[in-house]
């Protein structure tokens, strides 16, 4: 109770309301839980005392001694933001004794700092200036000693300009406390100190991720970032609140407009998704919005199949969709058609295009690029569990004991939730990495489990072998909660360690090691991703993941779980909403005649009975050419999907495609018709996170040229297909969902408030739900399932001696198309730098930036390589997110029996080097968005 | 990672360190046996690391920061906040120049023109041959014999310039 009037009230403190500190601060009488600073309490009161070195989310350091107040009775003037309050307590923070010590400071702090405010990026909105306005103090009259460093722009992110530094050390402190990597400090002392890298080398060698969140505290202009310099006076830009469109973990960030255009962003304090943190793509990446090369009218491909694509007008771009699709269907039955929709659309988007292909067109052939990362999740967790979703919220990471996290390269591919790894961590959490990697996070580990790539299963039933063998499972939750328990202990009777080491590569002290930490934990957690998924053996290792957590009781509370990291920022909707084959929204089996009855009844039409194909499969129908037609939205499957050149040639064979998008994706060219869609930026809608979280947002600019919202476009097409449907707002269509999907069922668009609402939530007054699981599954009882290792489809032999695995980097996104039009992330990593293990290297003769063909059965791409100990010997890891080093020219279409997701992590592959000149060319519309500085 | 290596486990956890960097091992186990654990060795080690070789080379700083869990911005920060602490090599023998009162009123000034006459060097610099390293303190308490500097852990005190030269000889290269 008393916690919950302290919350109301913006406190953390479980002091009963009576046990509160009563004090006046400027004749005003308050009560606040003690441990309170006097400047937070002044400020719950309104009271705005200055201050240059407080933040909220960071430690307190009463450096800048701008907050001293007078306190009745105390012999000198306290710092306000290092005082605790005291029963009584009497505070002036205006009085005239602490305006001359004010001022005094802000003297002294301006007799070093260049007056140019003219030119200052922060002229407007710089504390500096505001006080020195507020207690007007006058420039120094003589100028005395001043520092000069020159300003550092070594990197293509961020200029620093320590001549404005005043040396408040927020910067400092938010890359050592919450991004924990430390790469500045404060150097040398007294008057020469200066917040440097050591030895002032540059950040990238210092270990910066290049976040930005230094930028963002700096309360002067010392750290700016490049993109804002001459870009706008800070009274000419409006900051709108948004959905961030890369990975999954859905942080709220803010775009700064002026004049329609976007010309900035910056982290979102108000939803606990990321409670006001941000990555470098989030405050980085979003150029590729207003791109030169957005599509801004439709395409229509006239004069055959050899023809041009030229713009045409909405009207004819949406009569050939509709013709071309109703012709397929007439000819060959509506299963001759099929659609991907899309995990950067919206769930109103995803939900329309299932409906669209179910209703209108008459087939369950729908899908999406989760195939490629999660669906071996969704079907894993779904049979364990009776649901496919994180289990546990972002933010309750912070608060596991130990923390398993396997085959997620979490800093890089979710950096955001990487913090609250590294959180935890701070906090005194154990952490263990399973990774064959060497990926950053080990550098926070107490254990580094450097397994094989593709022995996830014998790893996990090794650990859990262990935990059940010595005793250390919780019997209690086994029999109350789980059954199987007794068929999958025989399953898991060979995984002693001696063996599973033979497999793993994992010594036996190790495994001992881990099991011990997770098992012996209160609250354990496990955060796991494409490194168990994307495997033939995905869903097996995720049924894996999901006994070890129930073997251990590590379900259902805070801190523990399991939480698969979903990749895309809508994934996660995408997979709700339906747009998947075989279950319509909210994972209702398009099997059961009940839930067909339903959805018919409420669209008026007759569902198609039998599951759809999925993606691979789709490609698959249509390199046969049973699949005739195809209508993609924002997909790029020609890269993004396994053994590329299929799909490729899958494409071209259709009589009919259809692709709505963007940009002019590489499949995007091979289209009939090409509908230009909108960002995020430009639309209204919702986004799931991975935690179940689904976000509201509202457009920040117009859409580019005539390019439309794509639920608009799904409805015309619905329209000239026959089917004219009344949910004519995205609210509508959300409204319409939820009546009938139970897990969405109370979610509106008018009670998504910045924190919006974690499904299930049933009905329009249930709160959301933070843990799945807390009083039973999902299913009932938790499923214990059988697993064995099996091994990867395809291993290395004398022929293609190394293993590939392909994966993500922190600086790009998928296929590119998004952040290498990004400045400053493309001029960082303007090309791919395939990793390969230093003994390895020195045996094929390559060093550091030499290019290399790697090639397996599938085809052969051309990379330059990075020489390094992050990769073990005998592995090449490639990202896939450069098309000139195409690394799905090479992954095979291997596919897990269950899900149908291929094995993207363990290609066998050989490596040769080649001369420097066959480095493959940056394409043509990235090269153009590098940095100017860095175009040559 | 502010407090990476707080409840001293993770130590255990880090890599054996190579030979070159044994003696830090060393040094982390007499602290740890005093008691001290974590960040209370940072300043511990860099002295050990300054004991060892006269500075602190960049390798070393490196492997201090890897050994504590500390960020290398930090050991770098706290090895240019003390005057104790050097980046680059020192001559062999070290001349400190007393600046306090007593030996400014008794001419230090013109025993520091002397030196830099005689040493071809600013203080703060290592004589190219790497026999002298030549500094300024503020005082070396030895008021009663200024003007006075000291070499190594001599004082000579009662200076004048034309002492310098025959003093500095008594100094091997």
């Amino acid at each position: 109770m008393a916690a919950d009037e302290a919350a109301k009230a913006g406190f953390r403190t479980a002091a009963a309301p009576q046990d509160w500190v009563r004090l006046s601060v400027d004749g005003r009488e308050l009560a606040v839980p003690p441990g309170t600073s006097i400047l937070e309490a002044a400020r719950r009161a309104g009271v705005e005392i200055p201050t240059l070195c407080y933040h909220p989310e960071l430690t307190v350091a009463g450096a800048c001694r701008l907050c001293l107040v007078e306190v009745e009775g105390a012999r000198n003037l306290a710092a306000a933001c290092a005082t605790p309050v005291q029963q009584d307590m009497v505070v002036h923070t205006e009085s005239p004794q602490v305006v001359e010590a004010r001022r005094t400071v802000l003297e002294l702090l301006l007799q070093n700092h260049p007056l140019e405010c003219y030119r200052c990026e922060r002229n407007g909105d710089c504390r500096l200036q505001d006080y020195a306005y507020r207690y007007q103090v006058e420039a120094p009259r003589r100028p005395g000693a001043v520092r000069h460093f020159a300003p550092d722009d070594r990197n293509p992110f961020f200029v620093r300009d320590y001549d404005k530094c005043i040396l408040c050390g927020q910067c400092v402190r938010v890359c050592d406390e919450i991004q924990a990597i430390g790469a500045i400090d404060y150097t040398r002392r007294g008057f020469n100190t200066q917040i440097t890298s050591a030895y002032g080398q540059g950040l990238e060698e210092a270990g910066c991720v290049f976040c930005g969140m230094c930028v963002d505290v700096c309360p002067v202009g010392a750290l700016v970032p490049k993109y804002a310099l001459g870009a706008g006076r800070s009274w000419e830009k409006t900051w709108r609140r948004t959905i961030c469109p890369y990975c999954g973990v859905g942080c709220a960030i803010e775009l700064a407009v002026k004049g329609g255009r976007i010309v900035g962003a910056r982290a979102a304090h108000d939803s606990p998704a990321n409670a006001g943190k941000i990555c470098v793509k989030g405050h980085f990446g979003w150029d590729f919005v207003q791109s030169p090369d957005r599509l801004t009218t439709p395409l229509v491909r006239r004069g055959g199949k050899d023809g041009p694509l030229e713009p045409a007008s909405w009207e004819e771009a949406l009569h050939r969709v509709a013709r071309g699709l109703a012709e397929i269907r007439e000819q060959y039955g509506p299963d001759a058609l099929a659609v991907l929709s899309s995990a950067k659309c919206t769930n109103e988007e995803n939900y329309l295009m299932q409906k669209l292909a179910r209703a209108a067109l008459g087939t369950n052939n729908v899908d999406h690029c989760a195939r490629l990362c999660h669906a071996s999740t969704v079907a894993g967790l779904a049979t364990a569990f009776g649901s496919g979703a994180m289990t546990n919220s972002i933010g309750d990471l912070a608060q596991a004991q130990v923390l398993l996290v396997i085959g997620s390269n979490t800093t890089e591919a979710h950096p955001v939730i990487g913090l609250r790894i590294k959180e935890a961590v701070r906090r005194g959490a154990k952490l263990i990495v399973a990774d064959p990697r060497r990926i950053p996070l080990t550098r926070y580990a107490d254990l580094h489990l450097q397994l094989l790539p593709g022995t996830n299963v014998a790893l996990l039933n090794g650990l859990a072998w262990i935990i059940w063998k010595r005793g250390w499972y919780d019997a209690e939750f086994v029999a109350a909660r789980t059954e199987g328990f007794e068929g999958w202990s025989r399953a898991v009777e060979p995984y002693n360690p001696e063996y599973v080491s033979k497999l793993t590569g994992v010594p036996v002290q190790a495994l001992e090691e881990a099991a011990r930490f997770y098992a012996q934990a209160e609250r354990a957690a496990i955060v796991y991703s494409m490194g168990v998924t994307q495997h033939t053996s995905g869903t097996d290792g995720v049924l894996a993941v999901a006994n070890l957590a129930m073997l251990t009781g590590n379900l259902g509370r805070p801190g523990t779980g399991v939480n698969p990291l979903r990749g895309q920022n809508n994934v996660q909707g995408a997979c709700d909403m339906g747009a998947l084959p075989d279950v319509l929204p909210g994972y209702q089996k398009i099997e059961d005649p009940a839930v067909r009855e339903k959805f018919g009844r409420a669209w008026g039409v007759r569902l198609p009975e039998r599951p759809g194909l999925t993606v691979t499969e789709i490609m698959d129908a249509a390199a046969r050419g049973q699949i005739k037609g195809l209508y993609l939205m924002g997909e790029n499957p020609v890269l993004s999907d396994p053994d590329a050149g299929h799909v490729q040639q899958a494409l071209q064979r259709l009589d009919f495609l259809v692709v709505q998008d963007i940009f002019l994706t590489e499949s995007a060219a091979l289209a009939d018709v090409v509908l230009p869609g909108t960002t995020f930026a430009e639309k209204e809608g919702t986004f799931t996170n991975t935690e179940r979280r689904v976000q509201k947002f509202m457009p920040v600019i117009e859409p580019v040229g005539a390019a439309r919202p794509d639920w608009q476009i799904l409805l015309d097409v619905a329209e000239r297909l026959g089917h004219r449907w009344d949910t004519r707002t995205p609210a509508a269509i959300l409204d319409e969902a939820a009546s009938l999907t139970p897990i969405y069922g109370g979610i509106r668009h008018r009670r998504l408030g910045p924190a919006g609402l974690q499904w299930p939530c049933p009905t329009p007054d249930h709160p959301g739900t933070p843990i799945l699981h807390t009083q039973q599954f999902s299913r009932g009882k938790g499923l214990f399932y059988p697993v064995t290792y099996r091994r990867a489809h395809e291993l290395p032999d004398e022929e293609y001696p190394f293993i590939l695995s392909t994966g993500r980097l922190l600086f790009h996104f998928h296929t590119g198309t998004m952040s290498r039009r990004s400045p400053e992330l493309t001029t960082h990593r303007p090309w791919e730098r395939s990793e390969i293990n230093r003994q390895d290297a020195a045996r094929l003769g390559l060093k550091d930036g030499d290019v290399a063909r790697i090639r397996s059965r599938r085809g052969s791409v051309l990379a330059r390589v990075e020489v390094t100990d992050r990769v073990p010997p005998g592995v090449v890891f490639m990202t896939f997110h450069y098309r000139e080093s195409a690394a799905n020219l090479l992954t095979a279409a291997a596919l897990d029996p269950v899900a149908r997701i291929p094995e993207f992590k363990v290609s066998a592959v050989q490596v040769e080097k080649v001369a420097p000149e066959q480095a493959p060319a940056v394409p043509e519309e990235y090269a153009r968005c590098m940095r100017p500085e860095a175009r040559v | 990672m502010a407090n990476g290596a707080q409840d001293g486990s993770r130590l255990v956890q880090v890599q054996a360190p190579a030979q070159r960097f044994a003696y830090l091992q060393a040094a982390v186990d007499d602290a740890a046996a005093e008691g001290q654990r974590g960040e209370e060795l940072l300043i511990p080690l860099l002295q050990a690391v300054q004991g060892k070789f006269g500075y602190l080379p960049a390798e070393d700083l490196a492997a201090v920061a890897e050994i504590l869990h500390v960020p290398l911005s930090r050991v770098y920060g706290v090895a240019t906040f003390y005057n104790q602490f050097r980046l680059t090599p020192v001559g062999k023998h070290i001349i400190r120049s007393c600046t306090g009162t007593a030996c400014h009123v008794k001419g230090a000034q013109m025993l520091r023109d002397a030196l830099q006459a005689e040493l071809g060097i600013a203080p703060g610099q290592t004589t190219p041959d790497g026999r002298f390293t030549w500094e300024l303190v503020a005082c070396l308490g030895a008021c009663g014999m200024a003007p006075v500097i000291m070499i190594d852990d001599e004082f000579h005190g009662r200076l004048t310039p034309q002492q310098l030269p025959r003093i500095l000889r008594t100094y091997s290269a």
